[in-house]
Parts: C-alpha cells; sequence; structure tokens
C-alpha cells in the first residue's frame, strides 16, 4: 500500500515537484478549477501572443498516467493535524504527508471604490480573461503598480488597443530590479508604445458608481478607467497554515528540507519563508521543487536559495537585472551608456566580485554578467574589459595586450558568430575601415556592441597605421555615421526626420543642407509605404524636377526609354522647343535629348505639353535610375547576340522612378563589341550567345573604372531579376551620395555576388524594389504640372513700385 | 519724398510658402526671396548669392538658415551674413505675419 501525499495548490512548484516525485498516492486540491499552467506565460497570453492551451504544463492525461487524484476547484477550507486529514468544502482526505504549495494573494490597497467591480489583480487566468475583455480598442485602463507584472499587465493591454496608464508609488519604474537610469529608459520605451506613465503617484481612490470609472491621485489627478488592475505586490497565501497552527511569520517557515514546524507537512513555493527570505521569481521555486521531491523520495537535499535573474517579458523591450545593485559602501560601479541606441549597462562590484549587473537595450551578456554573480568569479582579470561582454575572455589591463592575447578562434561578435581570426583575415586582406571589415565579415554589424572590440582587433592587426574612428560622422550636425544613422533608423523605427533628430540626438536645429537630403533618402528607402517624401529637404534639382543652370534657368530631358524615340516625340520636342524659346537643344550622352534653358515658371507648361505627347520626365536630375543605353542588338546589327534594345527598354521601365543613393546609369550591349559602352556604366549587360553577363561597379566620371562581373544569366526574365535585386541591395546598404562603385569597394564584389546567387535572398530584395516602386514609380511631371502657380512668383511687385 | 520708413506691402498667403521653403516676390529692383522655417517665422532675402549669384530662394532651409543651392554657401536668414568661412552679405528686408498674410517693408 503506497503512502498518501496530499497537494494543496497546483501551481508551478508543485507542478514541477510532481513530475520528481515517486511512489506516492498522490491527491491534489486546487482551488482555480485547472491544474498546472505556466503563470509567468500570462503576459503573452494577455498581448494576445499566446493562447492558453500553449501554455498548459501538465494536461489531464499527463495527471491520468500518474494517478493523481485530481480536486480541481475545491478550495481546502481545513487541515485537521491530529487525524492527518485534510477538508475541502467537498470531502476529506487523510494523508501521510502533506505538501502546501497555496502560493501568493494579490496585495489590495483598501482605498475607497477597491471592491468595484472592474478592479482586477493580475495573478490567474480569469484575471487575464478579464482584461482581455476590457481591453478592447478605445477603452481606457488604469495600471496600479510599475513593477513586473504591473507593466506586463499594461504591455499587454495596450497591445490588445486599450489606452493605458500605470500609476507607480516610487520615482522610476521596477525600482526593486532597476536604477533609475535604467528605469527611465523602460519609461521612455513604454511611452513610445503609447502608455502613459505616472511615478511618485499615489492612488486616493477608486472611482465610479455601479463599477470603476476612474482613479483620483493624491495629487489630484484623475484617469478615466474602464478596468483598473492592482499590481502593486503579492503576499504569501498563508491563512490555511496559520489556521492550523503551524509556524507562520511573514511565510510558512520550512527548513532546508522544506518541512514545516510539523514533521508530516511541508510547504512549497512562494507561500514558505526559508532563512528569513520569500521567493517570488520561477528559478529558485524549481530549485525547493527538487529538493521536496528528492526528501519525499527518501534522498539527501537541501535547499539553498541562489541569486535570480529578471526579465522583463514585454515584446521589444529588451531588460536584465541580476544580483544586487544597490549603492553602497565599499561598491564600485561601471557603467556603459550609449543614448543613441538606448542601451545602459551597470555592473555592480564590490572588491574583486561581481554582485549585481542591470542592462538595458543590449542583454546579450545577460547570461554571463549571472553566471559571474552566481559563481562568485574572481573578476580581477576581467574588470577592465567585462562591460564589454565575454568576447574579451581572460583580459589584462591593457585592452590591447589582451586583445591580441586572444586565439583567433576567440568570438568577437556574437550576434553574427564572427570570431578574431575572420576579422584578420579580412583586416590583412585589406579591408582597412571599420565599414569595410563590417561588410565583409559581418562583425558589428547587428547590435553594433562589439564595434570597440573590433577596432581594437584592427589595431592590433594594422598597429599604427589604423585610427579608430576612420569613419567620421554624418556631418557636423550629428556624431552618428551613415552607417549609424541607417541602422538606428530601422532598429528603432524612425520613420520621420524630426524623429531622427529628436532620437539620435541632433546638435542643429532642423540639420543642414547635407544631412537632410541623405535622411531624407534614408527613410523614404527604408520605409516606403510609411514615410512621406519632403520636398524641402532635397536638393534644387530634385525639389523641382529638372536641373537648375548657372542663369538660374533649367533644362528639361524627357524619358527615351532605351534611346528608342518616335517622329511624334521628336516633333513634340520641337515644338515645346520653339514654343519656350529654348535657347539650345542637346543630345546627351545618354541617348536623349535635353531642352536648355527653360524658365522656372515655364516648366509646368512643358511638362505638360511633354506629357501630353506620351513623355515622362526623364529624371535627367536624380540620385535615381538616369538611363538605359543600348546598341541596336540582334533586331538590326549583324553582330548582336540578342535584341539588346529590347532589354535596354525593359530595364528603363522597370528601374524608372526609383530613388537610390546615386545617380545610376545602365548600359545594355548586344555582342562584346559593346558599342553601349555598357563596361563603365554603374551596372552594365553584355548579351552573348549564352545569355547575359551582368556587371557592376563601373565608373566615367572623375574616375574611369571598368564593370566588374557580378553574375551571367541565361534568360531576360532573371538579368531583369537580377539588376532590380542588386539596385535594391545599393538602396539598402550604401551611404548616401557613393556611387555603387565607391559602395562596392567598401562592401566588397564577393559578399553582392554571394547575395545574388543566395535565390531567396535574391527574390525578396526584387519584392521589396518593387513594393518601393509601387509607391515611387509615379512621372512627378504629371503631378506637379497640375499646380503651376507654386511654380510662378509668390507677387509680382514691378508694378506697383513703378507708380 | 526723403521718407526713409517702409512701407508694409502685402504679398501672399503663408500658407502659399512651404515650411522650410520659400517663394519669390519680384520687384522692380530684383527679386526677394520669402523664407518660411519649420517655426513659421518669414524672412526676407535678396534672392541672389553674393558668390555667383544663385537663387537663394530654391536653397535648403534649415533652422533659420538657407544653403545656396549652386555652391552651398550658407546664409543667416536674420542677417543675411555668410556663415563658416565664406564671407559675403545679402540685404535683408523687414517680413511679418499678419492673419495669415505675409507683408514685407520695402521702401518706395
Amino acid at each position: 500500500m503506497m503512502k498518501k501525499l496530499v497537494v494543496i495548490g497546483a501551481g508551478m512548484a508543485s507542478g514541477r515537484m510532481l513530475e520528481h516525485l515517486t511512489g506516492w498516492n498522490v491527491t491534489l486540491f486546487n482551488a482555480e478549477p485547472r491544474g498546472n499552467y505556466n503563470r509567468l506565460m500570462l503576459s503573452p497570453v494577455l498581448s494576445g501572443e499566446k493562447t492558453y492551451e500553449e501554455i498548459i504544463t501538465h494536461d489531464a492525461d499527463w495527471y491520468a498516467a500518474r494517478g493523481i487524484d485530481c480536486r480541481f476547484g475545491e478550495p481546502v477550507v481545513r487541515i485537521d493535524r491530529v487525524n492527518k486529514t485534510v477538508y475541502s468544502n467537498l470531502g476529506g482526505a487523510p494523508y501521510d504527508a502533506l505538501v502546501i504549495a497555496t502560493g501568493s494573494a494579490p496585495f489590495i490597497i483598501p482605498v475607497p471604490g477597491h471592491q468595484l467591480p472592474g478592479v482586477v489583480t493580475y495573478r490567474d487566468l480569469e484575471d487575464t480573461h478579464a482584461m482581455i475583455a476590457a481591453a478592447k480598442p478605445g477603452s481606457t485602463a488604469v495600471v496600479i503598480g510599475g513593477g513586473l507584472l504591473g507593466l506586463e499587465a499594461a504591455a499587454g493591454m495596450a497591445a490588445r488597443g486599450a489606452e493605458v496608464t500605470v500609476i507607480h508609488l516610487m520615482g522610476h519604474l521596477m525600482e526593486r530590479q532597476l536604477d533609475p537610469s535604467a528605469g527611465y529608459l523602460l519609461q521612455k520605451d513604454l511611452e513610445r508604445r503609447g502608455i502613459r506613465i505616472h511615478c511618485k503617484g499615489a492612488t486616493k481612490a477608486i472611482l465610479g458608481k455601479d463599477r470603476v470609472e476612474a482613479v483620483l491621485l493624491e495629487d489630484g489627478t484623475v484617469y478615466p478607467a474602464d478596468l483598473v488592475c492592482m499590481a502593486v505586490g503579492i503576499r504569501p497565501e498563508t491563512r490555511i497554515a496559520t489556521d492550523a497552527h503551524l509556524e507562520v511569520e511573514r511565510g510558512i517557515v520550512v527548513d532546508a528540507q522544506m518541512r514545516s514546524s510539523d514533521p508530516a507537512i511541508f510547504a512549497l513555493g512562494e507561500c514558505v519563508q526559508f532563512d528569513k527570505q520569500l521567493f517570488g521569481l520561477v528559478a529558485p521555486l524549481y530549485d525547493q521543487a527538487k529538493v521536496l521531491a528528492a526528501v519525499l523520495n527518501g534522498e539527501e537535499a537541501a535547499f539553498a536559495p541562489v541569486q535570480t535573474a529578471t526579465k522583463l517579458k514585454v515584446t521589444g523591450v529588451d531588460l536584465f537585472s541580476a544580483g544586487d545593485f544597490a549603492e553602497g559602501p565599499g561598491r564600485e560601479d561601471i557603467v556603459f551608456r550609449d543614448p543613441g541606441r538606448g542601451v545602459y549597462k551597470r555592473l555592480i562590484l564590490e572588491g574583486d566580485r561581481l554582485l549585481g549587473a542591470v542592462l538595458y537595450g543590449d542583454t546579450a551578456d545577460g547570461s554571463w554578467f549571472f553566471d559571474l554573480i552566481k559563481q562568485g568569479t574572481d573578476i580581477t582579470d576581467l574588470r577592465e574589459t567585462m562591460i564589454f561582454g565575454p568576447g574579451f575572455g581572460g583580459a589584462k589591463a591593457d585592452p590591447l595586450a589582451a586583445v591580441a592575447a586572444l586565439p583567433p578562434e576567440a568570438e568577437i561578435c556574437g550576434c553574427n558568430g564572427v570570431c578574431k581570426g575572420t576579422i584578420v583575415q579580412a583586416v590583412t586582406g585589406g579591408a582597412h575601415t571599420l565599414d569595410a571589415v563590417r561588410a565583409l565579415t559581418k562583425a558589428s554589424a547587428s547590435c553594433g556592441t562589439c564595434t570597440g572590440l573590433v577596432e581594437k582587433v584592427m589595431a592590433v592587426t594594422l598597429g599604427g597605421a589604423f585610427t579608430a574612428n576612420a569613419n567620421p560622422p554624418m556631418c557636423k550636425c550629428t556624431d552618428h555615421t551613415h552607417e549609424e544613422v541607417r541602422r538606428l533608423i530601422k532598429a528603432q523605427v524612425l520613420q520621420s526626420i524630426p524623429a531622427v533628430m529628436q532620437e539620435l540626438g541632433w546638435k542643429s536645429h532642423g540639420g543642414c543642407a547635407s544631412c537632410r537630403p541623405a535622411l531624407n533618402y534614408y527613410l523614404l528607402a527604408d520605409w516606403p509605404l510609411d514615410y512621406c517624401d519632403d520636398r524641402q529637404s532635397r536638393f534644387v534639382n530634385e525639389r523641382n524636377h529638372a536641373n537648375i543652370q548657372k542663369d538660374g534657368t533649367y533644362s528639361v530631358v524627357p524619358r527615351m526609354w532605351g534611346g528608342v524615340t518616335t517622329p511624334d516625340e521628336l516633333r513634340a520636342i520641337a515644338d515645346a522647343a520653339d514654343r519656350y524659346n529654348v535657347p539650345m537643344v542637346k543630345v546627351t550622352g545618354g541617348q536623349r535629348i535635353d531642352l536648355l534653358g527653360v524658365k522656372k515658371e515655364d516648366l509646368p507648361a512643358i511638362w505638360s505639353d511633354l506629357n501630353a505627347a506620351g513623355m515622362v520626365s526623364g529624371h535627367a536630375y536624380s540620385k535615381g535610375l538616369r538611363t538605359v543605353k543600348t546598341c541596336v542588338g540582334s533586331a538590326f546589327c549583324r553582330f548582336g547576340t540578342q535584341d539588346s534594345t529590347g532589354l535596354g527598354i525593359k530595364l528603363e521601365k522597370l528601374l524608372w522612378g526609383s530613388w537610390t543613393p546615386a545617380k545610376v546609369k545602365l548600359g545594355v550591349s548586344g555582342c562584346p563589341r559593346n558599342c553601349a559602352e555598357a563596361t563603365c556604366k554603374d551596372i552594365g549587360v553584355i548579351c552573348v550567345d549564352s545569355g547575359y553577363q551582368i556587371s557592376v561597379a563601373g565608373a566615367a566620371g572623375l574616375e574611369v573604372k571598368e564593370t566588374e562581373l557580378l553574375i551571367s544569366v541565361p534568360t531576360e526574365d532573371e538579368a531583369m531579376e537580377v539588376i532590380a535585386a542588386f539596385t535594391q541591395l545599393y538602396r539598402e546598404n550604401s551611404r548616401y551620395l557613393h556611387r555603387i562603385y565607391k559602395w562596392v569597394a567598401k562592401v566588397g564584389l564577393d559578399w553582392c555576388k554571394d547575395q545574388m546567387e543566395d535565390l531567396e535572398n535574391r527574390r525578396a530584395l526584387y519584392d521589396r524594389f518593387m513594393l518601393s516602386q509601387s509607391v515611387y514609380q509615379k512621372d512627378p511631371w504629371a503631378e506637379l504640372a497640375q499646380r503651376p502657380e507654386d511654380w510662378a512668383p509668390l507677387k509680382t511687385l514691378a508694378l506697383e513700385a513703378a507708380e | 519724398m526723403n521718407a526713409v520708413t517702409e512701407t508694409w506691402v502685402e504679398v501672399g498667403a503663408l500658407c502659399d510658402i512651404p515650411r522650410q521653403g520659400a517663394r519669390v516676390v519680384k520687384t522692380a529692383a530684383g527679386c526677394i526671396a520669402v523664407f518660411r522655417t519649420d517655426a513659421d517665422e518669414v524672412f526676407a532675402l535678396n534672392d541672389r548669392c553674393p558668390h555667383k549669384g544663385g537663387p537663394l530662394s530654391e536653397g535648403i532651409v534649415h533652422g533659420t538658415s538657407v544653403t545656396c543651392p549652386l555652391h552651398a554657401w550658407v546664409f543667416d536668414l536674420n542677417s543675411g551674413m555668410a556663415q563658416g568661412a565664406d564671407v559675403g552679405h545679402v540685404a535683408t528686408y523687414p517680413a511679418r505675419i499678419e492673419a495669415g498674410r505675409v507683408y514685407l517693408g520695402l521702401r518706395p
């Protein structure tokens, strides 16, 4: 006959204990009408990222397989220690051993109105469902308490569309886990998600007639609320133990074997007190569960509390805290801040030990720090560089010497798994700037935390030839480089020029003529659907869709697809030249016709005339696709291998209207004789019998450079896909005003080839290009010609002045 | 007829000038560029860069400065003084907004 074990409470701790238990006849009581589920995962259920079914840890089959008698929905009302029997509202159950795992109860502030319908706590599935039901778009909710649970409740309801206010008594959020600086960053992050935060706010009353309507603070502030969630803390649920006259202080007092003052009764989880400590996080509870299971199994075991670490489960908020971070005599701090990226790291040291760590924005090294805290590792040798994470290994006082001492296989960039040897190889292979190393190896290309480390590896490898900041800031308005700004625009989802300037700490008001066009380009390239092109941040030529000449007149160039025109188009151009007294008509190097010397106020009318003849803007003024120069190809030429003219027209129709970091010119030659001079273009195609050789990165301006082969493809369709995908790669990665040849020199042609040979990636690039084209491939002339008044003087005062 | 005070002349609606942009008012003495900043202040300067005659009205307006579109000289809209290493000055005119209309102070 197996001995009888009764367990009161089906929480995470008792569930874990039952997993490890053998040889007992178990009866499991639970006040909630269900079994064990992962309470930690209620927040993802609240925010809608998970369902209840996904967070069940033990289902009916599991209990059945172990012969556990489940009494769910039966709260235990009394323990009869003399007769070793527990009683629920429905009946009794005898025990040889009893485990109390009643967990904790949420603390309710007894302010007026706290019993109104609509006031909930955040403890179980019922609470979660109440919040889900209330948090409809347009509803209002107030969360009292800015701790871990309160913020998860707030974020969850906000994710469901409710307008949420968090009231927190202390000066900053999560003050038990975070110091003020990290608390501030967290507050900013949450505010950016539309959650209002009211710190130093004391709740005076909850207002409402039949149900909750608002929350009144001591300072007189009133926040409307359809629902109030109290998340101010928890206390051990000890009533049943107190009634049974067990020893109870703040929690049920247990020894290291989890035994209470009655040797037949054990306690486990958040309801216990061991060595004057209470336990709220899951790791020590699991440790207790294992110890208790071992004790019940008749094995030796003792519970010893260890340090715990905290992570906030709010999607997109990256926060980690572990250990003790209070200030105190003999304690020292190491602090790292990068306000631009919202990164904050603080390590708290005492002597040669790490006591605590607070990480915000970049928590990648959290587990490493946590390990150092738990192990009580002597950190004397790590101290200089430990804030940069474990990549530094056993660093000595001189960080350069430490880096020099690292073996080639030491990991430098955790995000991309790049080791020191790879970086050294790239540097010795000619990558002498951080950008080039990044492009070739991906080191420091993701989160960027290891940038300093990568630079140190470069410095060690190059010796005196390396200057750390070889990559100058974008302009005098900021300390960030172009690359950093591009990365931060994506990482922080910055979608307007003011947002970039605000969040990245621009030093000027309104930027300058250098950064504004660059930012405008980055934003429209990265957020084609969300960002609205800012004309006033464009250079005159792009703003006026015509090239300004030195006398203030403009040149007008209609598009001639692939350099092919018709008599009708030529007649329309001739008529326009006559009508607007165009002083010069010139054939351009890109196989089209330039009308030079047009007055600004005539632009809308001449565009309108050219539009009427079926022509659109040639974008001869843009950082964008200019021309696709072609030869006559197989249609007429006796040497032509493919229809180069046809492909050129198709390419121009595919690419026109796209904005790029600098101008893009193409050429398509029908045979290797190369009459279209394709091999000095940004992108050139040479047709051969077997298909199409696509080469890139040519130049024929200040510098002259032949293109290099990117890829050869057999069909026209593939050629078009590669060229659009490559253009998108350039759009997404280059710094503003760098032509393709400059950009390729930085990132390396091999990297570009890899991108094109990976078919899935190529297709994704192509799709992103087409998405952008769906917005930007439109004729600006047609649009602007509608508003001729914008092009005329605001007023002409000549007559009045003459009077 | 030796009056030296300027006459306020209405030249158009504020909303006809783009924010961080400019429009031109033609006068017998040449073109005046009327700028509107992102804070909705208005400034009036000669529309001619002292360097090579570039139309300042076509420059990028940032804060209370404008950068000439031809060779990137920067001028303070308040004083008309060239900024940085460049030396030069553009004539300025008083400008104000009243009931959404822009007025320039011009000497007859």
